[in-house]
Parts: structure tokens; sequence; C-alpha cells
């Protein structure tokens, strides 16, 4: 059967794979969307944990509020962070980290 | 729930995530993406989060996507076809993600929780259908659904919101408002050159 | 507990001239002339609502609790007593009288919505001052009230005189602040804590301060002369006298409410209100009385030899200031070590109650005369004008009837009052106190001789006309008010703290009467019909050269100070402080310039590392050590 386990680690992984996603890709929109998917996979393992931690016999909607509100941020975020994007590209002509290099000393 | 369907979910939302991950043509990554989200949904909604599940197609795999896919055709983004990836950044994410995933699986396998299953915790609705009817505060449109043997997730998802957080839902409210601004000022092409 | 109607009207008198300020400040450009009239309507409904409080039993209401970190607790209380209500009646009546007389005498000036928010933050911060029922909150308010004169004496900013005016008032006040700063903290931490006046004076009476005061002399001397430094910056009294005849700067509406009737008063009625402080400390007592006395005698002798008409009042009010914090401190030295109860009264007060009328209506008076004389200060180029602002003239006559102390007036009593404790506690300060009295009947004779008879001496003078009536109004209300004043039924119902009258003694009454008499002949024989000063002593025309001594104190001070600070600044400060860790994190910083080389990528690597560190840490390594 499937357990809280099965559930964790498919968050865990997904969490890694954004992780790896945004150390490795050098597009910094691609690097955005790996952003996204670690926060859905902090997500998966709140809804998970709020099913299988009930409370007076229904799941513990604190967490999906949580989720609820986690998505919120995440799409608040992302308008900005696509501006923010945007407007490199104006100045770079580019959506490339290394174009990102004013800090390099 | 079927095991397998566990799984073919499962496999749907990291198979897609490699792929985001992977692929050289942005599009596919957010095409990708957004698979990634629908399995991801699913798997929500296998936890009976059918309002999150919901939510995640509409606002992430619906409003969200199209944003990156807008972005990514307004920039008109090539493949990083030439360049090599970098080999260094390469390894480390690797690295990390492995470690990452030891750490999980080592957490994971010591929780107490960990070897339940849906069925060892399993919603007793018409109990609390039957009690939350005859308590204080009923409300019969949750207490029915509940004495019905359906979970009324948006109802009581609506109830935890407006009862209990009502609050933070107004200052996300304005935490939107203040993005939307941030976002006009940013995008607003600036007429002369600030010295 | 305090009740929901014991805090009402409190409430209101804070609130009300707060949102006004407020409301000034954030609206002026929308509200525009509803500005003023918003300030005057503050000022009148502060003036209805502390009337109305002193039908009020006393109580304690606590208005807004402010800060509370374990067992210490500041709060926002009020202290609603005899003392609290009668000042408070003196500062809103006043106030509302000056709010009515600006509206003529600032009428051409282009900062009056500037001028009545200030005025309106004054009010807030005074009210403040006089409700306030711990000392921290006093200090707050302390604060605000010391901003708002600055403000106030600095509002013809763009004339040198007046910004080097207000930037002196607030740092020289800023000194006595934080004496006043230093002896709040002692007493905190002397009664544990607890600096409200009740809790204070239990404190005293029979708790942890009493035996202090018996065992530690010095610490209480140091508490007492603590408190008594805010007093003396707030106060003007000697040595950090120096501000308040500079502050005269200002307009002249504000000169008479704040630097004659209320702030400059606050420093008396928070020694009053802190009596047991110096009380305990019979030494603190006797110089707390010798400061005053000197105060007195020395603005007394440096008002005769003023020519500017306001300046004469201000070293007056000096003159006064010190007699007040003179009566504090002999009350303090008669009772030596005991508590003397606020029951009767204390003559400090009565006479910052009389005071307060006659030299606010001194102050408009002579802003009336400045008005019609088109802003010219100068006593020896006005005169004869008598005939030309009759109402005035009486009012000015009553006021300066009441300052002298002639008998009848209300100076006179409360006067009477002081020079009889001098005389019953400390026989030096009495003579002190009459010689004082002598030159004030002097000092005012020139001044109103001068100013009103023989012939005019300028045009400016010679076509002076009567004020408009919204400038003359106060003055007859304040004349009334200086007649009334000493009156035993008015005096009850305004709550002031007239003292139990001691036994009378007739060397007091003969000779407080006799030096009204000398000082008033010599002065009419000597200034009657002059064009010019016949008089002219240096010393006291230029302030006893305190200005220039201060100047080359700080002159030396401040270079002997900064070269030793400079030698300390290059053997530790530049050496051992900046250059030697300067050179260890230019050494840690290039052998950590190898990780950040601006590679965003590289970044976000050592970030997830580190976030796998801490999930290790916390996760893996910490339960295993016992946590």
């Amino acid at each position: 059967m499937i357990t809280l386990n099965h559930y964790l680690i498919v968050s865990g992984a997904l969490f890694a794979l954004g992780l790896a996603g945004v150390v490795a890709r050098r597009n910094i929109i691609i690097i955005y969307m790996c952003l996204e998917m670690m926060l859905s996979a902090a997500n998966l393992t709140l809804v998970a944990f709020s099913r299988f931690h009930m409370v007076e016999g229904l799941p513990d909607y604190s967490a999906q509020a949580l989720v609820f509100f986690t998505i919120t941020v995440a799409a608040a975020e992302v308008a900005v962070g696509l501006a923010i994007i945007v407007a490199l590209f104006r100045s770079k002509q580019s959506v490339e980290v290394e174009a990102v290099s004013k800090l390099q000393g | 729930m079927p095991i397998l369907l566990f799984y073919f979910l499962a496999a749907l939302t990291l198979g897609f995530g490699l792929m985001v991950v992977t692929a050289r043509n942005p599009v596919t990554c957010a095409l990708s993406l957004a698979m990634s989200f629908v399995g991801l949904a699913a798997l929500f909604i296998s936890l009976d989060a059918y309002f999150i599940g919901t939510i995640q197609i509409l606002v992430y795999a619906g409003a969200v996507m199209v944003l990156f896919l807008f972005i990514i055709m307004l920039l008109d983004i090539q493949v990083e076809s030439d360049k090599k990836p970098n080999l260094a950044a390469v390894i480390g994410g690797i690295v990390l993600a492995a470690v990452l995933a030891v750490q999980v699986a080592t957490i994971s396998s010591s929780l107490s929780l960990g070897d339940k299953t849906t069925s060892d915790v399993a919603l007793t609705l018409q109990k609390v259908g039957t009690e939350m009817a005859t308590g204080k505060g009923n409300l019969p449109t949750i207490s029915n659904d509940l004495k019905a043997g359906t979970l009324p997730d948006a109802k009581l998802m609506g109830l935890t919101l407006f009862k209990q957080y009502g609050f933070h839902l107004q200052v996300i409210g304005l935490l939107l408002l203040v993005g939307t601004v941030g976002v006009v000022v940013l995008s607003k092409r600036e007429k002369e050159v600030a010295r | 507990m305090p009740d929901q109607n014991s805090s009402s009207l409190p409430t209101l008198l804070l609130l009300l001239p707060l949102l006004s300020a407020l409301a000034i400040l954030l609206g002026n450009k929308v509200l525009k002339g509803a500005c003023i009239a918003l300030s005057v309507f503050s000022a009148a409904i502060c003036f209805v609502v502390s009337f109305m409080m002193l039908g009020t039993e006393n109580s304690t209401p606590l208005l807004l609790p402010f800060l509370e970190v374990g067992k210490i607790r500041l709060v926002i209380d009020a202290l609603i007593d005899q003392q609290s209500r009668g000042m408070m009646f003196i500062v809103t009546s006043i106030g509302l009288l000056v709010h009515i007389f600006s509206l003529g005498y600032m009428k051409d000036d282009d900062g009056k919505v500037r001028f009545f928010g200030a005025l309106s933050l004054f009010m807030f911060s005074m009210t403040g001052i006089v409700l306030a029922g711990n000392l921290v909150m006093m200090f707050i308010f302390w604060e605000l009230v010391g901003l708002s004169s600055y403000l106030l004496i600095g509002h013809w900013f763009e004339k040198p005189s007046a910004a080097e005016a207000s930037k002196k008032a607030f740092l020289v006040n800023r000194i006595g602040d934080f004496g006043f700063m230093i002896g709040i903290l002692m007493l905190f931490m002397a009664n544990h804590g607890d600096v409200s006046f009740i809790g204070l004076k239990e404190g005293f009476a029979e708790g942890p301060l009493h035996e202090m005061a018996k065992a530690n002399t010095t610490f209480m001397m140091l508490a007492a002369l603590g408190i008594f430094m805010g007093a003396v910056g707030k106060s003007a009294q000697f040595p950090l006298h120096v501000w308040l005849p500079d502050a005269m700067e200002g307009p002249t509406p504000v000169s008479a409410l704040i630097h004659a009737a209320t702030m400059v008063a606050a420093g008396v009625f928070m020694l009053v209100r802190c009596s047991f402080v110096i009380e305990a400390s019979p030494d603190a007592a006797t110089i707390v009385a010798w400061i005053g006395g000197l105060t007195a005698l020395m603005a007394a002798l440096m008002a005769t030899q003023q020519n500017d008409i306001k300046r004469v009042l201000a070293y007056s009010t000096l003159s006064q200031l010190g007699y007040m914090v003179m009566a504090v401190g002999l009350l303090a030295m008669q009772v030596s070590g005991a508590h003397h109860e606020a029951g009767p009264g204390h003559p400090a007060m009565f006479h910052l109650y009389t005071h307060a009328f006659f030299k606010a209506m001194l102050f408009l008076g002579s802003g009336a005369i400045i008005y019609a004389c088109h802003h010219e200060q100068d006593m020896w180029k006005m005169g004869g004008l008598m005939k030309h602002m009759p109402v005035t003239f009486a009012t000015f006559a009553v006021g300066t009837a009441a300052l002298m102390g002639v008998p009848g007036f209300s100076g006179f009593f409360s006067k009477e009052t002081i020079l009889g404790l001098g005389f019953e506690a400390c026989r030096p300060l009495f003579w002190v106190g009459v010689t004082t009295a002598m030159l004030t009947a002097f000092y005012m004779t020139r001044m109103f001789v001068v100013t009103f008879f023989g012939k005019p001496r300028t045009d400016h003078a010679h076509h002076a006309v009567e004020a408009p009536i919204v400038m003359v109004l106060p003055l007859i209300v304040l004349a009334g008010l200086t007649l009334l004043s000493p009156i035993g039924p008015i005096t009850r119902l305004l709550q002031a703290m007239v003292p139990n009258h001691a036994e009378e003694h007739p060397t007091v009454m003969i000779a407080s009467i006799s030096a009204l008499l000398i000082g008033l002949v010599s002065g009419f024989v000597l200034y009657r019909g002059k064009d010019k000063d016949p008089l002219n002593i240096k010393l006291f025309a230029n302030k006893f050269y305190f200005d220039e001594i201060y100047a080359v104190l700080v002159k030396v001070l401040q270079d002997g100070v900064a070269w030793v600070v400079t030698g300390i600044e290059r053997i530790f400060v530049d050496g051992l402080v900046a250059r030697l860790p300067a050179f260890i994190a230019t050494r840690l910083g290039s052998a950590a310039r190898v990780l950040t080389g601006g590679h965003l990528q590289a970044y976000t690597f050592m970030l997830g590392a580190g976030v796998l560190m801490v999930i290790y840490l916390v996760v893996f390594v910490l339960p295993h050590m016992g946590h």
C-alpha cells in the first residue's frame, strides 16, 4: 500500500531535482521554473502531512491553508521575478547567469 | 488508491521534472513543468486535497506557466545551442541533489507516521458529521455533506481560511497588490537614462 | 483599577492637541486656513475639558500600557490631583488666550500654519507633562516640549539669530535633560523599577528609598540633584539660564505661553511633584534653594540694564522662576528629611499660579506694543504709549503691579509666602529674596516709565494705535484673572495650591513693602522723562558675560578634550581598533575572495550546500548530543 513515506520520497526527489536544476542551469527563466518546482515539492509534503495527521477525523486544514498561501505568494513571486527578468533582458540582451556579473570582483 | 496509479503519477511528476532540468529548449522546459504540475495536482487529489489540487492546476499549470511561456516567447529566447553546459555546475547540482535525497530518505524512514497508509488513518466523515450537527456552531451545509459521506473539501478549506486565517488572507491580498504595483514599476520602460 | 469615567477627560486633553498637530502636519496642504481654526478650536475644547476636570476626584487613570518587559512596566497614565488640575487650568487657559492673541499677532506671517501646528504640538506635550503619572512618561513629554519650544523659537528661522537661539535653547536643555534622565534612572534602580509618583512617594515614606535616604546620603543627593538638573535646564536656572533670554527671538505669543507661563514653569512643577526626593536629602535641598536664590538675584540685576522690552521680561521671568525654585529648596530645608504633605499647598506652586497669569499678560502686552510699533522692541524707541494704547496701558499696569508685589495684587501674596518661608528656614536667602523684590520693583518701574510715559521718541511710537480686538481681548481676560486670582473663592475653584498661612512676621511684611517702595521710587525718579539710560553698568547689560565665559569655557575644554581624544584615537582607535582588524580582514578577505568569484551558480551551490549542512547538523547531529 501507499504510505506517507512514498509521498515524502516523491516530494524529496522533486525538491532535489529542482535544487539540481537551480545550481546547474544557466538560463534564469529555467532556474525560476526549478524554484517553482521546489516550492511545489514542499507543498506536497505539507498536503501529505495534512492528510496523515488528522484533526478530529478530518485532514488538518491548517496545513492546506499554508499551502494555499504558499501558492499565492509563489504566483506573486513569479510575476515580480519575470518582470525583473524582462528588465534584465532589456539591459543585457541575455537571460543567462553569466550576464549578471556586476558583483564579480 | 491503486498502487499502480500512484506510481504512474509519481513517475509523471518526477519524469517531467527531470525534463525541466535537462531539456535544452526553454519551451520544452515550460511545457514539461506544466505536465509535472498536473501530476502533482493528481497526487494532491489522491490525498483528499481536492481544493488544493484544483488550485494547483488553475494557478500553476494554468496562470503561472502561461506567464512563463509568454515571457519566453516575448524575449524570443533561443535554445542554449552552442554553449556546453557548465560541467562544474552540473556536477555540483547532482551532488547536492543526491545528498538531499539521502537526507530525506533517512529522515522519512525514521518518522513514526511514516509507514501509515491512508486506510490506517481513514477519515471518519459520518461520525464527524453527526458530532458537528449536534454541536455548537453547526454549519448544515458542511455537516450534511459529511453525514452523506462526502468530504466537502472546498467548504472546509474556506471555513479554515476565513475563520482562522482571515487576517493572513488580507495580508496576502496586500502582498499581491504590492506585487502588481512592483511589476508595473519594473516593466515600465524608462524614458530617459538615469544618471 | 481605573474606571472609564476618570480616564476619558485626560485622554481627551491629550489626544485633541495631538490630533490637531497631526492634522496640521499631514494635511496643511488640504486644510489651508482651516488649520488655524482647528488649532484654536482644539485649544478651546481643551480649556473646557480642563475646566470640567477642576471638579473631578483625585484619580490615577491608566491611559495606555506602553512597554512591559518582565517586571518593569512603563505606562502612559495620569495622576489627577489638586496640583495637576490647577496646573492644567493654567496651561489650557493661557494656551487658549495665546492662541486667540496669535490670530492677530501672526496674521501677516507666511508661516502661520506651521506656527499653529507647533503650538498644538506644544499644548499636547505640556498636557502630557502636567498629567504624567510617572517619571518616564514625564520625561517623554519633557523632551517633546523641548522639541516644540525649539520649533517655536526658531519660527523665523531665516533670521540667523532666531536659528541660533533655537539651537542654543535645545542644546542647553539637553544638558539639563541628561541630568534628569540620570536622576530618573537612579530612582528607577533604587525603587525597583517603579517610577510612578505615587510609588515613589510610598517608597520614600516606608519603602526601599526610605532606607536608602538614611543609609546612602550621597546617592540620594546625586539622584535629587539629577532630577533638579532637569528643572535647571527647563526652568532656566543658573548656570543653564543662558537660553531663556535668547529664546525671546521667537514670536511674542510663544514667549508668553512657553517662556513665561507654562514650559519654563514645568521645571518647578516637576520639582514640586518630586519634592519628596529633594526633601529626602538636606544637602540637595540647600543647593536647590541657593541656586534658586542666586538665579533670582542675578537675573534681577541683569534685567535692570536691558533695553529690549521682551528681554526685560525674560530676565524677570528668570528671576521669578528662581523664586519658585528657591521656595522648593527652602521648604525642603525646613522639613529637613520629613515629607511635607502637599495638602494645603506649596508656596512655589502658588507663586507659579499667580505668576503664570500676570507674566503671560505682560508678555502679551509687550507683544501688543511691539505689534503697534511695527516690530520695534527697543523700549528707548517707544515712549508716551499711554495715550495711544490705553487698554494695553491699563492691563500692563495691572501686570506690573502684580509682578512688583503691590499689596492687594496677586504677586504680593505669593511672594510674601516665599519670603516668609525664607525668613523661617534660611535668613541669608530671605535677604536675597528681599533684594530681588526691590530690584524687581526697580526694573519694572523703569520699563513702565520708559515705555508708557514721556514723549514718543520715534515715528513708530508716535503713530502707534491700539491693537485689534483679538489681541486686546486676551489682555483684558488675563488682567481680570490676575486681579481675581488671589481671591479666596477663585483660588479654591481653580484648585490653586494656596499655602497655609503661617504666622505673620512683621519683619517680612515691612521688608517687602519697603523694598517695593525703594525700587518704585528710585526707578521713577531716575527714569522719569529721560531719553537715554542714565545708568550704564556694562556688567549687568552684558549679562555678567555669561555667554562669553561659556564660549571660552567650551573652547578651552573642547580643545583640551580634543587633544587627549586625538592621542587616544591615534594609538588605540587607529592602531589597535582600526588598523589591526583591517589588516586581518584584508588577509581573510583575499582568502575568501576565491570563494566569491561572482558566479551566480557558485553562489547557489554554496547556498544549497549550506542548507544541507544545516539540515545535517539539526537533524542528525544535535539529537545525539542530548538536545
